[in-house]
């Protein structure tokens, strides 16, 4: 029996010829990252360690994004303690305010993650550079500061799920409307412990930032890591970004996967998942026949959705259009390179005469952090990845899961539809 | 933290749980256990007091050391804050059964020591308020109020080292001392 791609990347790492899913492993990490929120516990644990210090400072990713810039005391001293720790051990990569990007947008843009890297990270979202063929996921702070000390980790070598995908997507279908209908058909632990693989000819009609954003909600099935193959697109994204050497793994022919899907992507219309989990799943279609569900906010922005080519979209939509009245569209490009790129297209004025903000990079609303909270009772349509209770705000405030361009048309609405209902 | 091959002796010494149960449901997830409004502190007894505040406003009033949350399928999805089970263990709670895990949960349960079981049956025949021991040795989970009981899963023996060596740090720690 043959190995998919996630067990001979593992396999790889861990110096071992052969792999199977249950196995547990010792691997080693080409990258650590962590935020300002996971890295100052995993500090703490650091400094337990007998030999102190890192394993590689070129090898670990500190970016403050969560709470910066600095929205309160206690948040400045998070972020104070992370730049303490980056100077004093010379991390390389530490990204301050000005530098600094929503991580998982951020990483591979500066070319620190490449295919065949194993890389962990303690926010639950590193599952996103399965993209570009590296196998990533999300761990803890104590792993975080296990793997900056050692510069290794466990696993238990995960199963896999297969997803074939094939055909074009309609105009107005991204990436997001793939992994949400994907989520909506496995559900929120669909994937738990495992791997999502990728495959199939409809991959050469997605883009680098749809695949960006299919892998970054992996977990949001239960999933692992999701990985794609490395083909000719994706080879030009790394090879732009990074002169780290890269490798690529393709799975064996007879790798056995638990299941198998095939999903049309021709047939995918724009999906939306309603409060409160990523799972409930509803087309335009479905909602066109529903009472009209009014909002107050829309976010466009988010390590899953604040690339550029999101903007783009919802620029698309946005221009020579006006949000409704009454309506907060908040729109946050996800790295100071994208927020640039955004400026020099005009993007950023179509936003702002739009009658939208514009922020600077900040994971901020979509984990309810601030720039954005909702009150009681609110609603809001974001291109963020999770809908939890209280995950936005209020507790009993309420967040519709949707890509840029529905959030673009629900922001001029006022209600939920999509850009061709405008 | 179920040891069904016994457990490295002389590391750990009270290996049992008992306490009242708190009961939830499907996805308890990681904004609901502890809000990400309060994660610009990472001291433990601060995350305790607002734990599970946006599911269960009474369980910080309530709650008593040595309790045991009970769950039904993926707690503690979503994020990969470790500010979830520490806050829980902070709160006092002694054990969390549920019928599945979210992984980055489950990984980093064990690497603070917080005992975390999966055990299908219990998770179901269990209710909120009954009286639970838990005896990690064995594995056996009783419902005292219920008079039933149940076999949880066990932990690899990999594990098993890491929990007993009272976490990953100082497993890694011993491991180098060798």
């Amino acid at each position: 029996m043959g190995m998919t791609m996630t067990q001979k990347i593992l396999a790889a790492a861990a110096g071992l010829d052969k792999v199977e899913a249950g196995q547990l492993i010792e691997a080693k990490l080409d990258l650590v990252l962590g935020n300002d929120i996971t890295s100052p516990v995993a500090i703490k644990e650091m400094e337990k360690f007998q030999n102190k210090g890192v394993f590689d400072k070129d090898k670990i990713a500190l970016v403050p994004d969560h709470f910066v810039p600095n929205k309160d005391i206690k948040s400045a001293e998070h972020c104070k303690c992370v730049r303490e720790f980056a100077r004093k051990n010379e991390i390389t990569n530490y990204f301050e305010v000005g530098e600094m990007g929503i991580e998982h947008a951020l990483l591979p843009e500066k070319g620190l993650t490449v295919a065949g890297d194993v890389v962990i990270g303690a926010d639950s979202h590193t599952c996103t550079y399965g993209a570009l063929g590296a196998f990533s996921t999300g761990v803890g702070s104590t792993d975080m500061a296990a793997g900056m000390a050692t510069g290794k980790a466990w696993f238990k070598v995960p199963a896999a799920i297969r997803f074939n995908l094939t055909g074009k997507p309609a105009k107005w279908v991204s990436g997001k409307d793939v992994i949400l209908h994907i989520i909506g058909m496995i559900g929120v632990d669909g994937a738990l412990y495992k791997s999502m693989e990728f495959v199939g000819d409809g991959i050469g009609n997605l883009s680098m930032d749809d695949r960006f954003t299919i892998a970054n909600m992996a977990i949001e099935a239960g999933g692992k890591n999701g990985i794609f193959p490395v083909d000719a697109l994706a080879e030009e994204y790394i090879k732009a970004h990074s002169s780290k050497p890269y490798r690529i793994f393709a799975a064996d022919e007879d790798a056995e996967y638990d299941a198998e899907y095939t999903i049309d992507l021709g047939s995918l219309t724009p999906t939306v998942a309603f409060p409160h989990l990523p799972e409930n799943t509803h087309t335009l279609e479905e909602i066109s026949k529903m009472e009209p569900i009014a909002i107050d906010q829309v976010v466009i922005g988010s390590c899953t959705n604040g690339r550029l080519e999101d903007l783009r979209t919802a620029a698309r939509v946005l221009e020579g259009r006006h949000v409704a009245s009454g309506m907060r569209c908040i729109v946050i490009p996800a790295t100071q390179a994208i927020y640039l790129q955004a400026m020099e297209e005009g993007l950023l004025r179509t936003f702002i005469q739009a009658g939208a903000i514009v922020s600077t990079p900040t994971c901020g609303p979509c984990l309810g952090g601030y720039m954005g909270i909702l009150a009681e009772g609110e609603r809001c349509v974001s291109t963020t990845n999770r809908n939890f209770v209280g995950r936005m705000g209020h507790v009993s405030s309420e967040i519709y899961l949707a890509s840029p361009a529905v959030a673009a048309a629900s922001a001029v609405a006022g209600r939920i539809l999509g850009p061709e209902e405008l | 933290m179920i040891c069904q091959r016994g457990r490295p002796s002389g590391l750990v010494n009270d290996m049992n749980a008992k306490g009242t149960v708190f009961k939830y449901g499907d996805n308890v997830d990681t904004d609901v256990i502890i809000p990400a409004r309060y994660l610009n502190t990472s001291e433990p007894g601060e995350l305790a007091a607002h734990c599970m505040e946006d599911i269960d406003g009474d369980f910080i009033k309530k709650v008593k050391k040595g309790d045991i949350i009970v769950a039904e399928k993926n707690f503690g999805c979503g994020s990969s804050r470790e500010h979830a089970p520490i806050a829980i263990k902070a709160a006092g709670v002694s054990c969390v059964i549920a019928e599945t895990f979210a992984r980055i949960f489950y990984r980093n349960a064990i690497n603070i020591g917080l005992p975390i079981i999966e055990c299908p049956e219990a998770a179901r025949g269990i209710g909120a308020g009954d009286e639970v021991e838990v005896n990690f040795d064995t594995g056996i989970i009783t419902n005292l109020t219920k008079n039933t009981s149940f076999k949880g899963q066990a932990f690899p023996e990999f594990m098993q080292r890491i929990i007993a060596s009272e976490g990953l740090v100082n497993y890694i720690n011993s491991k180098q001392d060798k």
